[in-house]
């Protein structure tokens, strides 16, 4: 591997790195607050891409107000589901609200499937800013994805400086730490529960507008990019924000790189076994700090 | 006086049945029988039961839309013209979501629940395989529709297995013949870890030196996988003159937008014919400019010489197909199933009354096998009982992609 290679590879993990870290974060704010899983997390930001598309190519609208109308709608999708199928359940078991979101997340894929003009061919929303790619450190870097990575830290200093700086913010972390000490100083973990939902749709939303251009996306592109996440997602543990976007970037990385090692028959087939196999090594670290922690308290 | 309402209602009903009826006979269907309110859909014979198990969700669903809409439009065909020997059609189409234990499960329900008399389908090969066991000890034809070559090799053990589709045999030499003659010899290989990609993947690898071909490099990636400039970078690495990408519609996109990216402007690349459809040029873009595939000639109908055997049905299952569908909506993947219907129907024609079920299949069985040859959209197909595609060389042309189009170079 050279010099200009490795940057390559670094880049090009780096851009898929922020997507899983986006796609991430979503499934530890839902967790957080409400110890649910949402596994139609991908579904948002496959909602997110297939909007964008359909406003900008069947209903003509231009590029940057289309990209923030998807976001809208793929939000008040998030809403919604939390209203009709979760809350109205909320007296059952997370596991059962768990299975919720799967339904959430196959009911989703059909509609998806079955609404859009193009039915269930993949689509290519245009680029943000043209596809003419740019030479940088040796590596050459498409510009959407500048727009992908660019996005992705932006969205995270906004969700810290909410978290951190903002009343709701604050309620929500309250209820993460700990939902009986938060109702009992007033904050309501039903309306906590929705904002959570609402926030984990938009950067669904938001990832699906950024990356779509360059990943394409089809109504089953959700799934997988969920699993992704979730997997950034339980790098860091489902607890912290900052966790999660280091899990999300070294997943990216690791699977980037493991293309370019070539261990004799270690091929780029074994990439997937590579990034698992990190990832379980994490897991296992992990797990057992985890018990030593609660020994110790 | 509401006894003999009921009385005059059913006198009505059935002498308007005897009369129909009697239509039916004389007249062999050539007539419409006039729509009575009282008879609607009674058939004037048993209908022939066709079952059609195809990928209309999931991953390949692209594949099998086209597919469900062809066989829709030729039983709708075969029906207005008065059915098969006055036998109605009807096509039975079951959704597999690209899934191999679903396709099994639906290939039985066919088979036992709806008695089906032969299926078509499915329209992934991996399905394909996992259906071949199912067919073969319930003793029922059936035309798959998927690529690779395994569906009916070794002929020994796919007695009641028939396809289609040109597979990898027929593509990947056409590929190569061309590299030859344009003296390129240091090729990479990119392909999914699908049956499909794997199929190409290895004859690619086998065949490289009768063509003097180098393989410089051989990546793989995953179905789901977004991006593909890592394989591409190390690709990129190894100087090929030209890439060969092995796999479905979103991979292969993806493949040519970050060859575009890494700026590897002077570097062919070749696609297989599983890309051959209007979703993969409107889905790729300026991405896919330039890229070369070989497939069957339907997408140039209009340009096949007069002269070609395949001429006449080549232009008329396209102007069928886009009068119902859309201008410009035509693709390969509709072509294998209307052939495979074809194929079917032929043999239903020839079928004599009063057969057991268990005869029937045995005779449309047969009467494929023995169908001598068949002209199609996939090519001039000569089965036999060593041959259960019986397609040859020379059904193939060479695309590019140029301003969004399919454009056949000679």
């Amino acid at each position: 591997m050279s010099a200009d290679q490795f940057v390559q590879y670094f880049i090009s993990g780096l851009t898929m790195g922020s997507i899983y870290a986006i796609v991430g974060l979503g499934f530890t704010i839902i967790y957080a607050v409400t110890r649910i899983i949402n596994f139609a997390q991908g579904e948002f930001v496959m909602l997110g891409g297939m909007l964008s598309f359909y406003l900008i190519k069947s209903a003509g609208i231009p590029l940057a107000p289309a990209l923030i109308l998807s976001v809208l709608i793929t939000v008040v999708i998030g809403a919604i589901m939390y209203l009709l199928a979760i809350r109205t359940a909320r007296h059952a078991s997370v596991v059962s609200l768990i299975i919720i979101t799967i339904g959430a997340a196959v009911f989703f894929r059909g509609i998806a499937g079955e609404i859009f003009p193009w039915g269930v061919d993949i689509v290519r929303p245009p680029y943000f800013t043209g596809s003419q790619s740019i030479a940088f450190l040796g590596a050459y870097v498409h510009p959407q994805a500048f727009w992908i990575i660019g996005t992705t830290v932006v969205v995270m200093i906004l969700l810290h400086l909410f978290l951190t700086y903002t009343m709701v913010g604050k309620a929500l972390k309250a209820c993460a730490i700990s939902p009986v000490s938060a109702s009992m100083v007033g904050i309501n973990p039903r309306t906590m529960a929705l904002i959570a939902f609402t926030l984990a749709a938009a950067l669904g939303g938001i990832s699906g507008v950024v990356m779509a251009p360059l990943t394409l996306m089809s109504y089953s592109s959700g799934f997988m990019l969920g699993l992704k996440g979730f997997v950034a997602a339980s790098i860091g543990g489902f607890k912290s924000p900052v966790a999660t976007v280091i899990g999300g970037f070294t997943l990216g990385i690791v699977e980037s790189l493991a293309v370019g090692i070539d261990w004799g028959p270690f091929t780029s087939a074994y990439k997937d076994v590579i990034a698992m196999t990190v990832l379980l090594l994490i897991l296992l670290i992990r797990s057992g700090r985890l018990a030593e922690e609660e020994r110790m308290s | 006086m509401k006894k003999y309402l009921m009385w005059a209602l059913t006198l009505t009903l059935v002498l308007s049945l005897l009369a129909i009826g009697g239509i039916g006979c004389e007249e062999e269907g050539e007539e419409e029988p006039t729509p009575t309110p009282e008879v609607t859909a009674t058939p004037v014979k048993e209908a022939y039961k066709v079952g059609a198990i195809l990928d209309l969700s999931g991953p390949c669903s692209n594949l099998g839309i086209p597919e469900e809409r062809t066989a829709e439009m030729m039983a709708d065909q075969v029906n207005a013209a008065g059915g098969i020997n006055g036998h109605p059609l009807e096509v039975i189409i079951y959704d597999t979501e690209g899934d191999s234990t679903k396709s099994v499960t639906l290939v039985t329900k066919l088979i036992e629940e709806d008695e089906v008399l032969a299926i078509i389908g499915p329209s992934r090969s991996g399905s394909s395989g996992a259906v071949i066991d199912t067919v073969t000890t319930s003793e029922i034809p059936i035309v798959s529709l998927a690529a690779a070559r395994s569906i009916v090799v070794p002929v020994e053990e796919r007695y009641w297995v028939f396809k289609t589709p040109q597979t990898e045999y027929e593509i990947i030499p056409e590929i190569y013949t061309y590299l030859q003659s344009a003296d390129i010899t240091d090729v990479a290989i990119i392909s999914d870890t699908g049956g499909f990609g794997v199929a190409g993947r290895t004859l690619c690898n086998d065949l490289a030196d009768d063509y003097g071909i180098t393989i410089v490099d051989d990546q793989t990636f995953a179905d789901a996988d977004t991006s593909m400039i890592s394989q591409m970078t190390h690709i990129k690495g190894e100087n090929p003159q030209a890439v060969v990408c092995w796999s479905t519609d979103k991979g292969s996109a993806i493949v040519a937008q970050d060859m575009k990216t890494l700026q590897m402007d002077d570097v062919l690349l070749f696609m297989s014919h599983g890309v051959a459809n209007k979703a993969f040029v409107q889905a790729g873009g300026e991405a896919v400019e330039g890229v070369i595939i070989p497939a069957g000639k339907l997408l140039a109908a209009d340009e096949v010489p007069a002269d070609d055997p395949q001429k006449e049905v080549l232009v008329s299952y396209r102007d069928d197909y886009e009068a119902i569908y859309g201008a410009g909506s035509i693709d390969t993947f509709g072509g294998h199933c209307y052939d495979g219907l074809s194929w079917v129907i032929m043999a239903l024609e020839e079928m004599p009354e009063g057969l057991t079920l268990a005869d029937a299949r045995a005779f449309i069985r047969d009467a494929i096998e023995d169908m001598g040859t068949f002209i199609g959209t996939g090519g001039v197909y000569n089965i036999t009982a060593e041959d259960h595609l019986g397609l040859g060389t020379g059904n193939v042309y060479m695309y590019e992609i140029v301003n969004g189009e399919w454009v056949w170079f000679k």
